[in-house]
């Protein structure tokens, strides 16, 4: 199975790129600068237009692993394997969609080191589709990890003033996570012999391989330590709004667009189906720390003087959504938690860059030096309510279909969960309102602001097409719906077979793990 | 292709006033969302004769909408007699407002982006009553929230039209949590949420339970209470009414279409709508019952001491609202509804009367500050003495009256003959709130247009009868005040009611208060206009005859005074209990717990050890990078052996 590389190509055209630049571009004065940002927008464009035809040649109804590629690598299980399914595919768009906007948003806010900061951002995002591409443990490991090193460059070099608190901090929590999770990749390769994701995934539900139950939840754990940083989850999460505060915006928006959602595709693709017994056990544990995230979270957001801080705390709320959809088990938690994802790699992004604009132009985030903004810039309002409005859900927008599938899928896991979680659609609506009414309405009078222009041909083409992602996935949102559908249904599957296979084996404790479900 | 137009009409009057209104130009986008309206309630009309009277229901499929698993809802309208009578209400009083609006608004700069706004909320609304599903409906539930948002803040150059509008946004969301909840239960018990399979697998579910909360609780109940805590928030029903008042804040003309006549009616049509769901739910009904006739009289005895006119009317609204919701818990749904569609007509009229007023004196709303405008502006006194005795439902039983009369009185006949405690506790409040309303709807009267002008005399200089663009809507809704009723009575809540209803309502034959409420005893008949009265002769004593008696029984009475005056003290209630409450919690999570425990504990504890030892060593500007590659070197280090371990090198 090896005829057209289409994976690897797009993983690594934005390398590629970032190689041309490094190679060819010479010096640092406004030319060699101008080079650059071109280069990086041709690439990553590029990419944007290469992953469309993975997506044109994506085959729906199949919950099958596609375009699969395998090399032989280090050998004896470990080896470069790449595929997509449903839930690969959109989490991939969503990147290579979101990468042109961010070179955009930087083209004039970026003056210093142009030409590392492209590279930083090509390079980044080879890592992020490698992530969601591979299909061995240990390549995605890599991915995984490395994708980290540009993350902390980026805030580190071009952020704001407390940058290394920043970045020493984001290193300090997501450490922990990924020695943990080396060690149980470790054990499962000592174990089984193979790094190859779909071979793992099939052991769950084979009866002579299942990982036992005591030894899942170690591994599960582990993984945990590492995907929970990443999301992040309650109470590992205040490493977010110190990165948010101090990267650069494009910095923002790939952090809270895509990097947050490695965690949660980390828990779809690893915890849940190769270790569905412990993702049975220890659900309990996602439920409880979900719903204090999100009303802890909410809160918090309620009182914050940043404009950046506020809406990193609401991310925290919003995954919140995501994990609790995730440990439902059911096809529409799972599905409202991908859409979740995907709306709010979206809908997060978009508000980061709405923060970029007033920032660029005052340099200040914060809250209270703004207000009646309106008035001199209509545009802006608009976009920025129209995003406001998706943030909190309104239906007819991206952020309505995930949180409402979620909602549903856990009134069927845990009511009392589905009930608090809701709480946090009051609180959303809350902090989300008081921040757009605190910037963007009220008199216009301080004289900085008199002086504010409304948004730029530029800035106009980087909201343009998140506006109309955000209504499409809002209005029509089968077109996502319909790739995950049969890997999730198959997933939910395979989970129920696991758990299945598990009481089979053992008739003693067959009636509370029954029990447990319900 | 009808029921297309009329829904989507609004939405491309919208799009083109909101994103081109600025090329188009005001007059431009003024003229073309209007004109859309029109065809809009013209093509209801034809609707509503073809589905209620040609017994013609229709349903169209437009686009597949979110299909997860077994979770499929589609963009769809379905038409029957309940929706036709919504988008005969929904479009004409949209209309109107629309042409008063041009007049309303002539000196706003922001004319396009009012109409374009105006245009949104009558799209949501539409979609909310043509939806075959609840998601649907939840989309226009949220979608008329939203323009509720936008044009109650629409001047937000005012901290308090900002303060107003969020706090109905956010109000209504803890009704739509409810909502919200009540349909993911739906789902789950009956694997759809879309009426038709909802509603026909209802009569299996009688006796059905399901686990909530660690509860076995009945499932009809539970769930219709949840869908009701949705429509308690719309339809500023207690506790969830304090967001209608300060509503006001809006231009006029919105108060009229969103605030009185429409969208606040939401919540009824969600009762009648679920009416197959609600008619095996008693308790479920009771509540809807006991809720309804309490905000009656709550809302009365609140509007019988504010000075703002059109806080007046708001908390009328509130109380008519309320009056709509126990006929419904009683099972007169069509009275409900039959109500609704009245009040539309007249409290609308009421509102665009008091937008005329307000417009004639310089933007003054406070009736302390009028009097003695009668004579000035003629037309519209005469207008808002339609409204009010439409309001108040005076008429002569048996022979002849306004709109609410044949409406207002039928409820409170349903509630005597529904003969339960409930009923009985719904009439005696009704009747409580009668005598207020036509209490507080004359002094209003009196305050504004007789005695002595209170207003200044530069003011009183300049006063004049509004252009006719502004006073032919009120004489088309006036013509609906008089004759609303009488043409409507027989059709909608005779003893055929079924036929104009078709499917859309369901009544179970145990369920008898409409059926015997137009037999009940004479003196219930009469009742409601002898306290009409009573209360209209106490007004003209109170404020035409001796003036001085509000003042001084104010005085004597100052416990009960305050207490009316401030709204029973719900707003400081709530500012206790969950407001700043949120607020601090808000604050001690972030100081206390990010910044003292997770911190202090966490990446602070750490790093401040290894950041002294990254000084050290002199690695401040990236040493942490090393750190990180260093420890990502160790990893792969330790696969390595792993890897010739097992290969047994």
């Amino acid at each position: 199975m090896f005829a057209f590389p289409l994976l690897s190509i797009v993983t690594f055209a934005p390398l590629v790129g970032a190689l041309i630049i490094l190679l060819f571009v010479r010096g640092d004065d406004a030319d060699a600068q101008k080079n650059v940002r071109w280069g990086a927008l041709f690439a990553t464009t590029g990419t944007f237009l290469l992953s469309l035809i993975i997506w044109g040649r994506f085959e729906y109804g199949t919950a099958e692993l596609q375009m699969v590629e395998e090399v032989e690598w280090i050998g004896t299980g470990i080896d470069y394997r790449m595929g997509i399914d449903g839930i690969s595919l959109p989490l991939v768009l969503l990147t290579t969609f979101l990468m042109p906007l961010c070179i955009l948003a930087s083209w004039e806010a970026i003056k210093v080191r142009v030409k590392e900061y492209m590279i930083a951002f090509l390079l980044m995002e080879t890592l992020m589709i490698g992530v969601f591409c591979a299909q061995d443990l240990l390549l995605f490991y890599l991915f995984f990890e490395a994708g980290l090193i540009p993350m902390f460059l980026i805030i580190g070099i071009w952020g704001g003033g407390r940058r290394i608190y920043a970045s020493f901090k984001f290193f300090l929590y997501t450490l922990l996570g990924s020695v943990l999770m080396l060690l149980a990749i470790l054990w499962i390769y000592f174990d089984a012999g193979t790094t190859s994701i779909p071979a793992l995934t099939a052991q769950a539900i084979d009866p002579d391989k299942a990982i036992p139950a005591n030894i899942q939840s170690w591994l599960w754990l582990a993984f945990f330590a590492s995907f929970a940083v990443k999301m992040p989850m309650w109470p590992v999460h205040t490493w977010l709004p110190d990165a948010h505060v101090e990267a650069p915006t494009a910095g923002s928006v790939i952090l809270a667009g895509v990097l947050l959602k490695m965690g949660g595709y980390g828990f779809i693709r690893f915890s849940l189906p190769m270790f569905p017994i412990a993702s049975m056990d220890f659900a309990p544990l996602i439920f409880g720390l979900s719903v204090v995230a999100v009303i802890y979270t909410s809160l918090v957001a309620l009182v914050q003087e940043d404009m950046k801080k506020l809406i990193a705390y609401s991310s925290v709320a919003h995954m919140g959504f995501v994990t609790i959809g995730l440990f439902t088990f059911n096809v529409q938690g799972i599905e409202g938690a991908m859409f979740v994802m995907l709306a709010h790699g979206l809908i997060s992004g978009a508000l980061f860059l709405c923060v970029g604009v007033v920032y660029d132009r005052l340099h200040t985030r914060e809250i209270a030096r703004y207000g009646g903004l309106v008035e001199r810039m209509p545009r802006y309002a608009f976009v920025f309510m129209l995003m406001t409005m998706a943030s909190v859900g309104l239906p007819g927008t991206a952020g309505f279909v995930g949180e409402f599938l979620v909602i549903v899928g856990a009134f069927e896991a845990n009511t009392w969960v589905a009930l608090l979680m809701t709480t946090g659609v009051i609180l959303g609506a809350a902090y989300a309102l008081l921040l757009y009414r605190r910037v963007v309405f009220g008199k216009l009078e301080k004289e900085d602001l008199k002086a504010m222009t409304d948004l730029s041909p530029r800035e106009i083409l980087i909201f343009a097409p998140i506006a109309v992602a955000v209504i499409w996935l809002g209005v029509y949102p089968s077109s996502f719906l319909d790739i995950m559908e049969p890997s999730i249904t198959y997933l939910v599957e395979h989970h129920n077979a696991a758990i299945a296979l598990d009481v089979a084996m053992q008739p003693a404790g067959a009636e509370t793990l029954g029990a447990a479900k319900h | 292709m009808m029921y297309v137009l009329i829904t989507f009409a609004p939405l491309l009057g919208a799009l083109l006033a909101g994103f081109f209104g600025r090329s188009l130009g005001d007059r431009a986008a003024m003229l073309i969302t209007s004109l859309l309206m029109t065809l809009a309630a013209v093509l209801s009309w034809v609707a509503l004769y073809q589905v209620a009277f040609g017994h013609n229901p229709a349903h169209v499929e437009l686009l597949s909408w979110i299909k997860s698993g077994d979770f499929a809802v589609n963009w769809a309208l379905q038409i029957d007699s309940l929706t036709a009578v919504m988008l005969v209400v929904v479009n004409t009083v949209s209309c109107l407002v629309h042409w008063y609006s041009i007049g309303y608004m002539s000196h706003d700069k922001a004319k396009a982006r009012f109409f374009a706004y105006l245009s949104l909320f009558t799209f949501a609304m539409l979609m909310l009553v043509t939806s075959d599903n609840f998601v649907q409906l939840y989309f226009g539930w949220e979608g008329v929230g939203l323009a509720s948002y936008l044009l109650i803040g629409f001047w937000h150059h005012k901290p308090s039209a900002n303060a107003a509008a969020m706090k109905a946004f956010i109000v209504n969301r803890v009704g739509d949590f409810g909502f919200a909840l009540g349909i993911a239960g739906i789902f789950l018990v009956y694997d759809s949420v879309t009426f038709e399979a909802v509603f026909s697998a209802t009569p299996d579910m009688v006796d059905h339970t399901f686990m909530f909360l660690g509860y076995e609780v009945h499932t009809l109940t539970t769930i219709c209470l949840l869908l009701f805590l949705g429509a308690m928030g719309k339809s500023a029903q207690l506790p969830l009414h304090t967001w209608l008042p300060d509503a006001m804040e809006g231009p006029t003309p919105v108060s009229a279409l969103i605030h009185a006549a429409t969208m606040v009616t939401a919540g009824v049509f969600l009762v009648a709508r679920c009416s197959p769901m609600f008619e095996y739910a008693p308790d479920a009904l009771a509540v809807v019952a006991v809720v309804g006739a309490t905000t009656a009289f709550f809302a009365a005895t609140v509007g019988l001491v504010q000075t703002d006119i059109k806080r007046v009317i708001a908390y009328s609204t509130c109380s008519q609202l309320g009056y709509m919701f126990f006929a419904a818990g009683l099972s007169a749904y069509p009275v409900a509804i039959f109500h609704l569609f009245t009040h539309a007509f007249f409290k609308a009229l009421l509102f665009l009367g008091a937008g005329s007023v307000i417009h004639a004196v310089a933007d003054e709303q406070d009736m302390r500050k009028m009097g003695g405008l009668a004579p000035h502006i003629r037309k519209t006194f005469f207008m808002m003495w339609i409204g009010s005795l439409a309001l108040a439902g005076i008429g002569i039983p048996g022979v002849i009256g306004f709109a609410g009369f044949y409406s207002k009185d039928l409820i409170l006949e349903s509630a005597f003959a529904a003969h339960t405690s409930f009923g009985e506790y719904a009439f005696i409040m009704g009747i409580a709130a009668a005598f207020m309303t036509a209490f507080y709807s004359w002094r209003l009267l009196f305050m504004t247009f007789n005695g002595k002008p209170r207003a200044p005399r530069e003011t009183m200089a300049h006063i004049h009868d509004s252009p006719p663009i502004m006073m032919i809507p009120l004489y088309v809704l006036a013509v609906g005040a008089v004759f609303a009723g009488i043409a409507f009575y027989g059709p909608m809540t005779g003893h055929h009611w079924q036929e104009f209803w078709g499917d859309a309502i369901l009544i179970l034959p145990i369920h008898t208060a409409l059926e015997h409420a137009h037999d009940v005893p004479t003196w219930v008949k009469w009742l409601p206009l002898v306290v009409s009265v009573a209360g209209i002769a106490l007004a003209w004593q109170m404020y035409i005859r001796n003036t001085e008696l509000p003042g001084s029984f104010a005085r004597t009475h100052q416990a009960i005074y305050q207490f009316l005056l401030n709204k029973w003290y719900f707003d400081e209630l709530y500012d206790w209990i969950f407001i700043r409450p949120a607020r601090a919690l808000g604050r001690i999570f972030w100081k206390r717990g990010d910044g003292q425990v997770i911190d202090g504990f966490g990446p602070d504890g750490i790093s401040s050890t290894v950041l002294r030892l990254a000084r050290r060593a002199s690695l401040l500007q990236s040493g942490y990078v090393y750190h990180y590659a260093f420890a990502m070197l160790i990893g792969v280090a330790v696969l390595v052996s792993f890897y010739f371990y097992a290969n047994g090198v």
